[in-house]
């Protein structure tokens, strides 16, 4: 079980890989999540199911680079094992025909959104799709998302790839020509941020997905907790999804940095030591 | 005690053996014997190690002790035992020299007698019930002492017994969750004969005695060891397995398993809801504890980091706290705090943890309880505002209720936070299955036979009690055993 059967890079440190676990492939939904570790001193890492296939058994996660643990997953290749996968974690999405729905995703959170732009199309909805990145080579996943959006708008921080300026502005443009009836944002927490302000401002029903540091993904540690309308609520048993308008990002974002310093530490240090056993 | 049972035990004290042993010395003389002491590791040295703090008596001590034990024709200690271990036997085969045959009688009832030796509040079950308590105002027969002695020196002995299994009957049955409650099921089931699967949510087996209680107070391997007899026994594992998340028991059903039993414990922890409370740097003991006791997060061989500090409180009373506490000065904490808001007489954790605590150097701060925290520019806790109380008329619990003293308020230096003020069921299983009738407190409805609103759906441990003990949990599990062999017998068997 849980062997790698694919492997791609997206962007320079965003990897796509597609895992054997046929009981998470058959049961997990739009929204759902998975913890995984590499080895017996890895970290439970929680990363969302960007797709699943149930006939191969198999699930696709996608995972950006960012310190000791991903740069692990990013090193394993076709035919390797994970040692654990663990899942389907969270409440799924609320699929429904609401009528047009504005899906917007930054960075590597457009993975996240795949599935549930896949499910509200399927649902029958209207579904225009914005996704950003910093620039043309960091965005991912855009044949899959015009697959199932009936219009998708690229935004880029320099112009290199679709229209220059943020997801906001992207958003904008569709709120102030269509009437949308719901929205869903994920991405970095303080895109999200924006991203639900922006909808906030013309009354239209939006949904976070957060990712909240987590240990064990099943409501037993409380790392992931957040502030959602005053009302203090566990990421993996309670979401990840919540009200967009309600979540204090702020505090959510300072709670992301929680390990930041021993990480990046640990992080250059593993390179270091990585270095070591190069030369 | 069922009448049955008394008179199963009358006949098995008239075993010439017993007869015998009896003889040997005059009770009068056994009264005279003073309760063995357990030998410790130097608190000045374990409050940096997570070497065992009790280290076990030795077979002189453990002898001299069991001659203590009167044999009592009525043998009250063992009605103060969940799981019913037939405790005068085991202790006079320790007096008898056979301690292999000490162990086989705890495994007749117990899958997990270096756990329960270990873990369990004796002092407040079989010892409360000992003659020597009850009659003779003295210090009770150390059982607890000796069930570990007996369960370790099983083990080093290298000649670990299997209890004895009724011939397989082919039945499939499915255990959620491999705590002490999942852990006795499946013992207890292998041996009337089923074909039994526990399915762990988490990567490593043991549930709470992996994940919450500490190796200096109950070593992993020692957990592995009695998980691999029940593994010995016939039982299959599945880990990463979340029943109602990766399959649904109606998904199992179709898998041909006809019985369930949950015990998914009450693993979501509670927090206080006051001020400044989500800031870094305040953690749930259970947190706290799984990035030490599951993730090895104090290594720094592991990736799982964990925060701990110079100053750090852990606001709390019961073993949790202890545990917490104990550990956080483990790490390094100049000041390990225990804040609790009653006085120490009220506290839930065991006698022993509580001296242990103090031996190690742990402060207490009690009277006192916690509204609101403060944090630097980074968001990291570095102060707590704490009121003093006082203890007013008895509450629900019988304990006389804290009462805040107005204008009492001041602050304490911190950089580390653990709150330990109890826990809640997991929502999982309840939340795939809203037919499953639950009680206000979220904890699943079950009849004497364990069994839940769902015929052939049973529960037991923490998901039924909403936070209790070890012990507690595997006197639910060996009831539900029974109570899931009767429903098998009516329905499958038939």
């Amino acid at each position: 079980m849980f062997r790698i059967v694919e492997k791609e890079f997206l962007s320079e440190n965003v990897v796509r890989l597609i895992i054997e676990a046929p009981y998470i492939a058959k049961s997990r939904k739009a929204g759902n999540f998975i913890i995984l570790r590499i080895d017996k001193k890895g970290e439970r890492i929680p990363l969302t199911i960007a797709d699943a296939n149930i006939e191969e058994g198999t699930i696709t996660v996608i995972a950006q680079r960012v310190g000791v643990s991903s740069h692990k997953l990013c090193t394993m290749n076709v035919g390797d094992r994970l040692l654990d996968v663990v899942g389907p974690l969270g409440k799924a999405t609320d699929i429904a025909n609401v009528g047009t729905v504005l899906c917007a995703g930054g960075g590597v959170g457009v993975a996240p959104l795949f599935p549930i732009v896949q499910a509200m199309k399927l649902a029958g909805n209207r579904v225009i799709t914005v996704i950003a990145a910093r620039n043309k080579d960091l965005v991912i996943l855009q044949d899959e998302m015009r697959k199932y959006s009936d219009e998708l708008i690229i935004m880029t921080d320099d112009g290199s790839l679709g229209k220059k300026g943020l997801v906001t502005q992207g958003m904008e443009e569709v709120i102030q020509r269509e009437k949308v009836n719901e929205a869903v944002v994920i991405g970095p927490a303080i895109m999200m941020k924006f991203a639900a302000l922006t909808t906030e401002k013309y009354d239209i029903p939006t949904v976070a997905s957060l990712n909240t540091i987590m240990v064990d993904g099943t409501g037993m540690c409380g790392a992931c907790r957040v502030s959602v309308g005053g009302k203090t609520e566990f990421v993996c048993v309670n979401g990840p999804e919540f009200d967009a308008h309600k979540v204090d990002f702020d505090e959510m974002m300072t709670r992301l940095n929680a390990y930041k310093n021993r990480e990046a530490a640990g992080y250059s240090e593993y390179l270091k030591s990585l270095e070591l056993v190069l030369i | 005690m069922e009448e049955l049972d008394k008179e199963y035990y009358k006949a098995e004290r008239k075993a010439d053996w017993r007869n015998k042993l009896r003889k040997e010395i005059k009770s009068k003389d056994r009264t005279k014997g003073i309760r063995v002491q357990m030998p410790e590791s130097d608190p000045t040295i374990r409050n940096k190690s997570n070497i065992e703090v009790n280290k076990g008596l030795t077979l002189e001590m453990a002898m001299s002790e069991s001659s203590r034990c009167l044999d009592c024709v009525v043998p009250t200690c063992i009605s103060g035992c969940p799981v019913g271990t037939n405790i005068p036997k085991f202790v006079k085969y320790i007096e008898s020299g056979d301690i292999l045959g000490a162990a086989k009688v705890l495994k007749e009832n117990n899958s997990l007698p270096a756990i329960c030796g270990r873990v369990c509040p004796q002092e407040i079950q079989c010892e409360a019930e000992c003659i020597y308590v009850q009659k003779l105002s003295k210090e009770g027969s150390a059982i607890g002492y000796l069930e570990r002695f007996a369960a370790d020196y099983e083990r080093e002995s290298g000649n670990s017994s299997i209890p004895e299994l009724a011939e397989s009957n082919g039945v499939k049955m499915a255990v959620i969750g491999s705590g002490p409650a999942g852990l006795t099921v499946a013992g207890e089931l292998a041996k009337f004969g089923y074909d039994v699967t526990v399915f762990e949510a988490l990567h490593d087996l043991g549930g709470v005695l992996k994940y919450g209680i500490p190796e200096f107070r109950l070593p992993k391997d020692i957990v592995d060891f009695e998980i691999n007899t029940i593994r010995q026994m016939g039982v299959k594992f599945v880990t990463n397995f979340i029943v109602g998340k990766t399959a649904t028991i109606d998904d199992l059903k179709g898998e041909g398993f006809e019985a369930f039993f949950i015990a998914s414990g009450a693993g979501l922890p509670n927090f206080m809801n006051i001020p400044g409370e989500n800031f870094n740097g305040i953690q749930s003991a259970n947190e706290f504890l799984t990035r030490v006791n599951l993730m090895s997060g104090a290594d720094a061989n592991f990736d799982t980091p964990v925060h701990t500090g110079k100053n750090v409180v852990i606001v709390g009373g019961g073993n949790t706290a202890m545990d917490s506490v104990r550990t956080a000065k483990r790490m390094g904490a100049e000041r390990a705090m225990i804040v609790y808001r009653r006085s120490q007489e009220e506290m839930p954790a065991r006698a022993e943890e509580i001296k242990h605590a103090i031996e190690e150097g742990i402060e207490f701060i009690n009277l006192v309880s916690p509204i609101e925290y403060f944090a630097d520019e980074n968001g990291m806790v570095n102060k707590m505002r704490v009121q003093k109380m006082q203890l007013g008329e008895p509450d629900g619990s019988g304990r006389r209720r804290p009462e805040a003293i107005e204008g009492s308020e001041y602050n304490i230096d911190v950089d580390s936070v653990i709150i330990a003020v109890g826990v809640s069921p997991n929502p999982i299983i309840q939340q795939s299955m809203p037919e499953l009738e639950t009680t206000k407190w979220n904890t699943i409805k079950v009849d004497d036979d364990m069994m839940t609103s769902i015929p052939g759906l049973f529960a037991g441990g923490d998901i039924v009690r909403g936070g209790a003990t070890v012990i507690l949990a595997m006197g639910d599990g060996r009831k539900a055993a029974h109570g899931m062999h009767k429903y098998i017998k009516k329905t499958v068997l038939v």
